[in-house]
């Protein structure tokens, strides 16, 4: 029988910001572990058997909801999905009242994905459930940026000291604000492009460079993050167009020479091609896309089995 | 916790390892089929040299997979913090296979439950054999080893330490008294 001292704090995943980094070597050790469960006849382990996670969706998400939800029914949780839309929420209950009811019901986690900001620390600080942040506004996605920190590991086999670009609307992105927490909490060197309207005033003070442009953020570097520009967003975004966007930031098969040789290509979906990724980039050879998707589900289930320990050791 | 007796030292160990090679081909006619599987973690090594005594007996390897069993525990909602899973590596399609199951010690039977449980999601072995280093007693639940490295009668307060070059820089086992 082993046993093993090293765990995480809290009963909640709210963001990467208050981990450190023993914390996030853990999940990254753990989610090794369950990557090898998808790969088996039966794509199941009981490890949470019996236990009830509610999907809170009060936002539009596919695969961030996919991928959790194939994550919980890997480990053999009942789960139990909730979406804003058809809900009482349109009938003007608010945020903290459907998750009381929701409590009512007894369940042992809660992955929420909210528009606002802190919405699930919120929650974490109400109910006694696990929550779990599936994303909140622009504050943080901390298991994207677990995925993607798997990712690197598993290709570089390091993150110490691996020089990381993202390029793209860093302004509204959850994910970037994350995945600087993680990088720079881990020891890699992270660079940030993207037009000056998209970057917020002082982001240097999170401890990483920004350059002017696509070219600058590429030299030398090991990973390059694009983001998605929101085009939903569009007229609010301040860009002149999409297709000038995509001559001055998108990723192109000749602008990606001046990285590394074997540099990874990332994007935390959903892509927009010819936008701020070509096609032969996206579909191409340094391309990690794909196994970001694959790797979210081992991330998941490694952070739904830590937190459901610590959560009933209490 | 002091140390009431040396159980096994390298040399003895060793043998037992051999003898409990030597049974396993013994029992099976011969290494047709056969998979070795330790359980993690000390099942692991003395798995792996059970698999070289048969492949020097018998001049053919034999395959040899690692199963770890953490998320199949029964106390898993109990112990807190969790035990770090690791992969679990199977070097071949398990059906139809003879399987040793690879443990150090046999103590309530908890573990090798367990272990089947995970096994059987693989797929559907022909048989399933227990191989342990030390059998203690104090089963828990209706299961038995096929093959013993060495019965030892203990009292439930006792400790059975089972140290491996591998993992502990050593060869022992040793009684320990709480």
């Amino acid at each position: 029988m082993r046993t093993q001292t090293s765990s995480l704090r809290s009963k909640d995943l709210l963001g990467i910001e208050p981990l450190t980094p023993e914390e996030i070597t853990l999940i990254l050790d753990t989610a090794e572990g369950f990557k090898e469960v998808s790969e088996r006849p039966v794509k199941k382990v009981p490890a949470l058997r019996g236990q009830l996670v509610i999907n809170l969706f009060m936002e539009a998400s596919t695969r961030t909801r996919v991928s959790f939800e194939i994550a919980e029914k890997r480990l053999s949780a009942d789960t139990l999905n909730f979406t804003a839309s058809g809900s009482s929420v349109e009938k003007g209950e608010t945020l903290i009242d459907t998750a009381e009811n929701l409590m009512a019901m007894h369940p042992d986690m809660i992955v929420i994905r909210h528009k606002h900001p802190g919405s699930p620390k919120m929650l974490a600080d109400r109910l006694p459930a696990s929550v779990i942040n599936a994303g909140d506004g622009a504050h943080e996605h901390p298991t994207q940026a677990l995925l993607d920190a798997f990712t690197i590991r598993e290709r570089l086999g390091r993150l110490q000291g691996v020089n990381v670009s993202m390029i793209g609307d860093i302004a509204h992105s959850r994910v970037v604000r994350s995945n600087i927490h993680l990088l720079t909490k881990m020891g890699a060197h992270v660079t940030l492009a993207a037009p000056p309207t998209l970057i917020p005033a002082e982001i240097e003070r999170m401890g990483v460079r920004v350059v002017g442009s696509l070219d600058e953020a590429l030299e030398g570097a090991d990973v390059v993050m694009m983001l998605r520009i929101q085009l939903e967003r569009q007229g609010k975004l301040s860009l002149p167009s999409l297709r000038e966007y995509y001559n001055t930031f998108g990723l192109t098969p000749e602008r990606l020479r001046r990285a590394r040789e074997g540099v990874l290509v990332m994007h935390p979906g959903p892509m927009n091609r010819g936008v701020e990724i070509a096609s032969d980039v996206a579909d191409g050879p340094y391309s990690v896309i794909l196994e970001q998707v694959t790797n979210g589900v081992a991330v998941r289930m490694a952070v739904l089995y830590l937190l459901a320990g610590g959560h009933l050791a209490e | 916790m002091n140390v009431k007796k040396r159980l096994l030292d390298r040399a003895r160990m060793q043998r037992a390892i051999r003898r409990m090679a030597i049974e396993v081909v013994e029992r099976n006619r011969g290494i047709d089929d056969l998979i070795i599987v330790g359980i993690r973690s000390r099942g692991v090594p003395i798995g792996e040299r059970m698999a070289r005594e048969i492949e020097q007996m018998e001049g053919v390897p034999v395959p040899f997979g690692i199963l770890d069993i953490t998320l199949y525990r029964d106390d898993l909602t109990t112990i807190a913090p969790q035990p770090v899973v690791k992969p679990t590596k199977l070097p071949e399609p398990i059906d139809d296979k003879v399987v040793v199951l690879v443990d150090d010690v046999l103590y309530t039977g908890r573990t090798v439950r367990s272990a089947l449980d995970a096994l059987i999601d693989f797929g559907r072995p022909k048989r399933v054999m227990l191989a342990v280093l030390i059998d203690r007693g104090h089963r828990e639940l209706p299961i038995h080893a096929d093959v013993i490295g060495k019965t030892v009668p203990t009292d439930a307060d006792e400790v059975i330490k089972v140290k491996l070059e591998e993992t502990d820089g050593e060869d022992e086992v040793l009684i320990m008294e709480k």
